[in-house]
């Protein structure tokens, strides 16, 4: 399975201590996510990867090391239900 | 329509027309010293009409008209006129204003920083706010915090403020000179009755004030004092604002800058006079 992320330019972000607001630009909508939600989206930005690479990125760019394979794909089944990642 | 009646409040302009005499001359005295919409063209228009011809004479009623309007509301006994009035006006802001952020707030300000109390119906923003004016503070407005979504800062938008049942004696009692319009007994909110906006708030509407604390009142309960993190505080306030979807990127914008620049604490207080105190003393330790 590949995810693919929204468009550069097509989410405005703002942390907001614990969270993080993400505004959906093409609907309009505003999301409040939980770490590491807004991690995935910056590695997703304007790409697509598959579990692993997405699993190497974070731990890489975003020191999240403890993510396992399935806390990770219940996060990504909740961002492509919010419409913010596409399943391919 | 046969009475007619034009103001403007801040940014804001309003016509309301009517066709009995009575609702015009109260806004008139609610409204004495406030300025015309200027170049006489008004942002938001109001009807109040009799539902039904004879609902003029017999058992009079009134029902609201404007450019916003609520289907299947009830008409209100022609002697709440006033209530429906106020009531209209603030709906036509609450679905036709875009030029700013709307918060149902009641705003007061010192020294050019403004207080934003905001919390639902029987929270006692209003009350507090008509204390704090009473108490030397500018009454920005009770209604709805104003926003500006370029500039951050708050718009004064002092129309008259809207007090219920007990807390009307509770003002008369500490602020004595307040100037009140007249007393609406048995209205669906109970008894209503407007305090006038005091002379300084309406001479210096034009003034905004730059937001520097949020607060979340809680009327009734044991006194009490938290701070409200960001991410709840811009929970509350979508929850509380009247236009943030509506504006789109431009709330967003505007409603994450004002929860990052500007602290938040939720106030519970069991009576005016310590929740008075409880806010001056959160805003000294700025």
């Amino acid at each position: 399975m590949r995810y693919r992320g929204p468009p550069a330019g097509a989410l405005l972000h703002a942390p907001l201590d614990p969270l993080a607001a993400v505004f959906h630009r093409p609907s309009g909508t505003t999301h409040l996510l939980a770490e590491p939600a807004p991690q995935i989206l910056a590695a997703l930005a304007g790409g697509e990867m598959d579990l692993d690479a997405l699993m190497a990125t974070l731990a890489v760019e975003h020191e999240l090391l403890d993510a396992t394979r399935d806390a990770l794909t219940e996060r990504l089944d909740e961002l492509a239900a919010a419409g913010l990642v596409e399943r391919l | 329509m046969r009475y007619r009646f034009g103001v403007r409040v801040g940014p804001v302009s309003f016509r309301v027309g009517s066709d009995r005499r009575a609702p015009v001359a109260q806004l008139r005295d609610l409204y004495a010293g406030y300025p015309a919409p200027e170049v006489g063209i008004a942002d938001h228009t109001v009807r109040l009409e009799a539902p039904r011809p004879w609902r003029r004479w017999l058992r009079p009623q009134v029902r609201v008209a404007g450019d916003f309007e609520l289907p299947g509301a009830v008409p209100l006994p022609a002697r709440h006129a006033l209530l429906a009035a106020e009531m209209a006006m603030n709906l036509q802001m609450a679905l036709g204003h875009r030029r700013h952020l709307l918060l149902h707030a009641a705003t007061v300000e010192q020294g050019g920083r403004a207080l934003v109390m905001t919390g639902e119906s029987g929270a006692g923003k209003s009350t507090l706010a008509a204390l704090l004016a009473g108490a030397g503070w500018r009454l920005l407005g009770d209604e709805f915090a104003l926003i500006a979504p370029d500039t951050g800062l708050a718009h004064a938008f002092p129309r008259p403020v809207s007090l219920k049942n007990e807390s009307v004696a509770a003002v008369r009692t500490a602020w004595p000179d307040a100037r009140f319009g007249p007393e609406l007994v048995g209205t669906p909110k109970g008894t209503i009755r407007h305090l006038v906006a005091p002379a300084d708030s309406v001479a210096r509407m034009d003034e905004p004030a730059r937001p520097a604390l949020i607060v979340f009142p809680r009327f009734g309960v044991a006194p009490d004092i938290r701070p409200v993190p960001p991410a709840e505080a811009f929970v509350r306030l979508t929850e509380a604002s009247t236009n943030y979807v509506a504006l789109g990127e431009r709330g967003f914008a505007a409603l994450t800058r004002l929860v990052r620049e500007v602290p938040a604490v939720a106030l519970d207080y069991p009576d005016g006079a310590t929740g008075m105190a409880a806010v001056e003393r959160c805003w000294a330790a700025l």
